[in-house]
């Protein structure tokens, strides 16, 4: 007994030394590990950018009073919005949006000051609907807090703050660089090990391979354990950069934090050489990772939340381990969650995790038929 | 299945048939493999040399027929038998990214062989198969004659009593065949059983014991000496000038098994069912306007590949090395 774990371990040592060796001397794989979440980071940090700035709009200030003035100047402080003109009616307004001048006009009544006694709304935002980020954005400014210009409405101001708690500039950076561990690991851990398997296979490797004592379980724990690793330096890549470069800040325990894109990797791993036992050619390895890539960058959450979609869509999004490490991975940089608080997503990628390997050792016939 | 095992057999396999879809590859094969032997399956390319091999080590699942390989059931059986086989595949299948040693140290781990006795054994193997001085150099960076030595090193670094070489010297040049096959020898001196498979008459040849293979089935096996010996044909070489057309005469008699031009000879095959061949010959040739002197025509002794052509009909390719 005490002998066959013996070599088991050796068997599983000799597989991850080999392919650790292999990967070293693939000069262009090993600089991919790291270059990919380096360029990645930088472009989806910088050119998803899904916070609004400089908007066009007019101002009707219809109440021509010291109150008016002050709150736009509190809009314009927001930079959501440059206000470019300033307009007499809502009529000139509606018709400058219909031109596309400006994107929307703020509309502050002659009785203003009255509005604000009777805590009524103060004002009517005028916005053009067609761009749903833009509307987005104007809806946003609609809970613009007055209470500096207006210190004894305060009956908002609680469910206005907890809005705003975890990003309260608003950045996307802050939502899109924890999300971006979960895309690239799920791009980078899924297509090195469905081509691990397939590639021994192509290069011949594979026959040799299975007339030995090896076992199919074995060769599947070895094959993923230096991905385990690299897995891990990446989500140090992007978390770390995205400290730095973006300021997202990192709330949870490095140790929660760690231990669930541990789970996150395993689980991705293991759907890898479930589709190294099916595909026949790496090319065919690498459409499947594909397949499983795109629904995790866009069901995922990463760019839309999960509320805004159909059910069908939420199904297939819970289905994929991506979007249970989206929320671990948010709730534990943004929020500092514990993994107990996220316990369901946790069970979830360990099952998976553990199920995959079953299915994935199942399915590697150590046949040729 | 493993009622009727004879310790005398290595391999014992009856009915041996493997299908692909519509393809038969290999058809009701009967083979006994003697232990301590090298023996040799001697066969053109695509004839089921390979599948048959594979069934053999449990790779492939027979469609019909019973196997049993040093007392196991097979492919029922397999698992126990990987610890004690070696096998090298007619691909190179070591890992071209990786150095010599490594490659023998990854092995020596899959095999569960400890630290220092495999540190040992690669030594000795580096050192046998001369590969020492290139222990360090990546397996892709190898000639054709080195890797075949790795292949060959790995296959026997769990020290097996069988090992399975298929097509082990495809791409070596004769003089690292004529190295490899002394290699052999030491290894079988040893008690290791060997199967080979070669489509080379000249390494046939070598092998104690040959099963001459034609399209999935074996045609004849024996002794190399006991098959030349028992050829069923005359074997006729004839000294003449213009040997195609004579050859093309010849060959659409019934009697003529073969005939195969060597320089300015003609090597011919007649039937034993023809009691002179000599005259049979002369007077066919005069019969096409091509007299020949009876001092040019003369009755030589059967080599190897004349074995395999009466055997199966046809000439295989790769053929110029026979003796």
């Amino acid at each position: 007994m005490l002998n066959s774990i013996r070599h088991s371990y050796m068997r599983i040592h000799a597989i991850t030394a080999k392919e650790i060796k292999q990967l070293m001397r693939d000069r262009i794989t090993f600089a991919m590990v790291i270059m990919i979440p380096l360029i990645q980071l930088l472009l989806f940090g910088y050119a998803i950018n899904t916070d609004v700035r400089a908007i066009p709009v007019a101002i009707v200030d219809q109440s021509d009073s010291a109150v008016g003035r002050w709150i736009v100047e509190a809009v314009k402080v927001t930079q959501v919005v440059e206000v470019t003109s300033y307009l007499t009616t809502a009529e000139q307004a509606q018709a400058a949006i219909r031109r596309g001048d400006i994107k929307a006009a703020l509309i502050l009544p002659p009785t203003l000051n009255e509005k604000i006694a009777r805590n009524e709304p103060i004002g009517q935002w005028i916005v053009d609907g067609s761009d749903t980020m833009i509307a987005g954005a104007i809806k946003q400014l609609r809970n613009l807090s007055l209470n500096d210009i207006v210190p004894e409405q305060t009956s908002n101001q609680s469910r206005f703050e907890v809005s705003l708690f975890y990003n309260p500039e608003q950045r996307s950076a802050v939502n899109i660089v924890p999300g971006l561990i979960a895309v690239i690991l799920t791009m980078t851990m899924v297509l090195f090990t469905s081509s691990a398997i397939v590639r021994e296979r192509e290069r011949g490797n594979l026959e040799l391979l299975i007339t030995t004592p090896i076992k199919p379980i074995e060769l599947m724990i070895g094959k993923i354990l230096p991905y385990i690793v690299i897995g891990l330096v990446q989500m140090t890549i992007i978390l770390g950069l995205g400290n730095i470069i973006f300021a997202v800040p990192i709330n949870g325990a490095i140790s929660h934090l760690l231990l669930g894109t541990l789970l996150f990797i395993t689980a991705s791993l293991t759907l890898g050489l479930i589709i190294s036992t099916i595909a026949k050619t790496q090319l065919q390895a690498m459409q499947m990772t594909i397949f499983v890539l795109l629904p995790t960058i866009l069901l995922s959450g990463f760019i839309t939340p999960l509320e805004a979609m159909p059910t069908a869509a939420k199904w297939i999004a819970e289905a994929l381990p991506g979007t249970h490490f989206m929320r671990v991975i948010r709730a534990i940089v943004l929020k500092g969650a514990t993994l107990g608080e996220l316990i369901n997503d946790v069970l979830w990628l360990v099952g998976f995790t553990v199920i995959g390997l079953w299915i994935a050792a199942m399915r590697f016939s150590k046949r040729l038929d | 299945m493993t009622s009727s095992v004879d310790p005398q057999w290595v391999i014992q396999a009856h009915g041996l048939t493997k299908k692909f879809g519509d393809f038969t590859a290999v058809e009701q094969l009967d083979l006994l493999v003697p232990k301590g032997n090298i023996y040799g399956f001697l066969g053109p390319n695509g004839c089921g040399k390979s599948t048959t091999i594979r069934m053999l080590t449990g790779l492939l699942t027979p469609t019909e027929g019973t196997i049993n390989v040093m007392g196991l059931a097979i492919p029922k059986q397999a698992e126990a038998l990987r610890h004690n086989i070696g096998y090298m595949t007619q691909k190179f299948s070591l890992y071209d990214d990786l150095t010599v040693t490594e490659n023998l140290q990854f092995i020596g781990r899959i095999y569960g062989i400890d630290n220092s006795t495999c540190k040992k054994r690669i030594d000795q193997l580096q050192s046998t198969y001369k590969l020492s001085q290139y222990q360090h150099q990546l397996a892709g960076t190898l000639s054709g004659g080195q890797r075949q030595r790795l292949a060959l090193a790995c296959a026997c670094l769990n020290q097996p009593k069988l090992l399975f070489l298929d097509e082990p010297t495809s791409a070596v040049d004769p003089q690292n065949r004529r190295d490899f096959w002394e290699q052999l020898f030491d290894l079988s001196e040893q008690g290791t059983s060997i199967l080979v498979t070669t489509h080379y008459m000249d390494e046939a040849e070598r092998c104690h014991k040959i099963a001459i293979m034609e399209k999935g089935r074996i045609r004849a096996d024996d002794t190399p000496k006991a098959l030349m010996d028992n050829i069923n044909a005359h074997v006729v070489e004839i000294n003449t000038t213009d040997l195609r057309p004579l050859k093309q005469a010849l060959i659409s008699h019934i009697e003529v098994t073969s005939a195969a031009q060597l320089g300015h000879r003609l090597r011919v095959l007649v039937s034993k069912q023809v009691a002179d061949p000599i005259s049979w010959l002369l007077h066919q040739c005069q019969q096409h306007n091509h007299p020949v002197n009876l001092q040019d025509i003369h009755l030589v002794s059967a080599n190897l590949e004349d074995v395999f052509v009466s055997h199966t009909g046809q000439r295989v390719p790769a053929s110029h090395e026979a003796t």
